[in-house]
């Protein structure tokens, strides 16, 4: 862990870190907690695993704590979750007691930490509650919702709200994603890490050993889809394409997402997309376990294409995981995908198959755009959603919450020009 | 007496106002009520923001005229206004409204977007901080151009129009305390258009007019 920021420094440049260093200068020692309902699995414990050490070495006192509740705690937050994405998901007084319960459990547990901190930080549904057993508080507390919550079912949402309306300040991932509060609502994107297994470097050799593995045939152009096997994500619509594009160019297709046997909407999914694909030995389903990620990353850095035809979206960031490996991705045209794809620049924005079969066949046809295409969307994601950025938002959203609401925050500069 | 210049950097952090648009109409209402702070974000905060520049429409309304309204011509008109032509946000403002409304007095249809795709006004906060970077000598200066954090650039050539008596930048101020030696360099500095550009291509005009002052540094 020594010396992670050199390690970005390596990727990002020197000036990005030296940025971090001189907007973190004023918070060292500070103390800011982090906390959010699971260590592993999942983008915010993916995320929280990188920050917090970088915030230390960045000089801020920094800890991560996770809260503990029973099946019913969870079931009931599961429930919380899907009803914000806007399902109809009734949850029962008893499990909403026990959720508030659970948040004074974890209150009591946390009290010494959370009262001394100076900025907590809490993360989704699940530990919200905390800040209403905080009483007489002396840090700032923010709630960071990482789920698109534009369409939210209302009566879940109504009752959520009680207890994140007294927040100092809330944070969404995007514009359309928030939910009117009597306090600043702060947008940061998220981002992704270059050096986790995801999306660290591959050797040539490694990349072409799991291409191997799976029988993909070097020869032939790869196109790929990672993504779980959800309607949303339109995996039928995906062999649709690939059969446009068959017509007229030879073509392999990866339909590649995490395993789906504790998933039964996954599992139906999973057969309807095997039976649609029948036999075709240039269709390749890859159902991986959720730790593949080395592999994942070795089949996008082996496409020639990434393809995200999601119907719905919340932020899409195997989108920028793509891109970053220099990839063209030809993406649906909806929720966050939006601000990771411009049309014709890095990729391209569709609403059909057709449409998707007919820019990959562009393509294809067209090596050099397709190449070009690849580097600006690299450093597209270099410039904006790298985790770097990430930390950047952060530390300006601390520093901007302790210094007020001013437009224009200037940190001790006496005799300013 | 000149002074040393001191060398600032910037970072920004957005946040929703919570109004939207769906329609040329509702934009105009919003328009008329919406903190100063968005107006000024939405024109300026774009070449802060690192993301796609694009090279057609380098204001979000434009942008947003053409990409989701589908209403080219509502969209050049608005691209074409230059913020720096007007003393403050309000007459910015006056401006974008006036011309919002001659367009629907000549439509017969208001152009609406889809749901999902409404403008959503946003503004900011800026956070400025000292780089510990000092300069004595415009000579010293030319040569520490090239490596200016792009954050600098916005503070002291375009934020500085809002916070200068004179709305000038930073550099020109700082250069006219030389007693008149670089009046000519002033002069080249404030006829760069910040506008309708990127950061770093500001960065590279502001490097160019240092390098070819004829008076020498």
């Amino acid at each position: 862990m020594d010396n992670m920021l050199d390690n970005y420094a390596e990727i990002v440049g020197y000036e990005v870190i030296d940025h971090l260093k001189q907007l973190a200068a004023p918070l060292k020692g500070m103390k800011i907690i982090h906390v959010n309902s699971t260590k592993e699995g999942g983008g915010v414990a993916e995320i929280l695993n990188r920050l917090i050490p970088l915030k230390i070495e960045l000089g801020i006192d920094a800890s991560w704590e996770v809260i503990k509740g029973n099946s019913e705690f969870y079931q009931c937050t599961k429930k919380m979750h899907n009803s914000l994405q806007g399902n109809r998901d009734d949850i029962s007084e008893a499990l909403l007691k026990n959720y508030e319960e659970t948040g004074r459990q974890n209150y009591e547990e946390l009290k010494e930490k959370l009262q001394a901190a100076d900025v907590v930080f809490i993360h989704d549904p699940q530990p919200a509650p905390l800040l209403s057993f905080a009483q007489g508080r002396k840090g700032k507390w923010l709630w960071r919702c990482h789920i698109d919550v534009s369409h939210p079912y209302r009566p879940v949402w109504k009752y959520i709200r009680k207890f994140v309306e007294s927040y100092d300040a809330s944070i969404w991932s995007l514009s359309t994603f928030t939910q009117p509060m009597p306090h600043p609502l702060y947008l940061i994107p998220p981002s992704i890490d270059p050096l986790s297994e995801k999306n660290i470097e591959l050797t040539t050799e490694e990349v072409d050993s799991v291409l191997a593995r799976h029988n993909i045939n070097r020869e032939l152009p790869v196109i790929t889809q990672i993504s779980r096997f959800d309607r949303f994500k339109d995996p039928v619509g995906v062999i649709k394409s690939y059969r446009h594009i068959r017509k007229s160019i030879p073509v392999q297709l990866i339909l590649a997402g995490g395993g789906a046997t504790d998933d039964p909407e996954g599992a139906e999914v999973l057969k309807e997309v095997g039976e649609f694909a029948g036999d075709d030995p240039d269709i390749h389903i890859l159902e991986l376990p959720p730790d593949a990620h080395r592999e994942i990353n070795a089949l996008q850095r082996g496409s020639d294409i990434i393809i995200q035809k999601s119907l719905r979206e919340g932020f899409g960031l195997t989108v920028s995981e793509g891109l970053w490996k220099g990839k063209p991705v030809v993406a649906g045209n909806t929720g966050g995908i939006k601000l990771q794809v411009i049309d014709h620049y890095n990729g391209f924005l569709v609403n059909t198959s057709e449409g998707a079969a007919l820019r990959i066949r562009y393509l294809l046809k067209h090596r050099d755009i397709l190449e070009d295409m690849g580097g600006k969307a690299h450093q597209f994601v270099l410039d904006n959603f790298l985790i770097t950025r990430h930390l950047r938002e952060y530390l300006t959203l601390v520093v901007a919450l302790l210094h007020g609401s001013d437009e224009r925050i200037e940190l001790e500069l006496p005799g300013n020009r | 007496m000149s002074e040393e210049f001191r060398i600032l950097d910037c970072a920004l952090i957005t946040i929703s106002t919570g109004e939207q648009a769906q329609n040329l109409r509702e934009l105009r209402d919003r328009l008329l009520v919406t903190h100063t702070g968005s107006i000024y974000y939405h024109f300026w905060g774009v070449m802060l923001r690192h993301t796609y520049v694009d090279p057609e429409y380098q204001n979000d309304f434009a942008v947003w005229a053409s990409h989701a309204l589908h209403d080219h011509v509502i969209a050049e008109r608005l691209s074409l206004i230059d913020p720096n032509e007007h003393l403050s946000i309000e007459d910015l403002r006056r401006e974008i409204v006036e011309i919002i409304e001659q367009h629907l007095y000549e439509r017969e249809h208001v152009p609406w977007t889809r749901t999902g795709d409404q403008f959503q006004f946003t503004r900011s906060q800026i956070v400025v901080f000292d780089t510990k970077q000092r300069v004595t000598s415009p000579d010293e200066f030319r040569n520490l151009i090239p490596r200016l954090p792009l954050g600098s650039i916005f503070y002291h050539f375009i934020d500085s129009r809002r916070r200068t008596a004179e709305s000038k930048n930073d550099f020109s101020i700082w250069l006219s305390t030389f007693d008149g030696r670089y009046n000519e360099l002033i002069e080249m500095l404030n006829t760069i258009d910040p506008y309708f550009t990127t950061l770093s291509s500001l960065r590279d005009e502001i490097a160019d007019a240092f390098c070819s002052f004829e008076g020498g540094l």
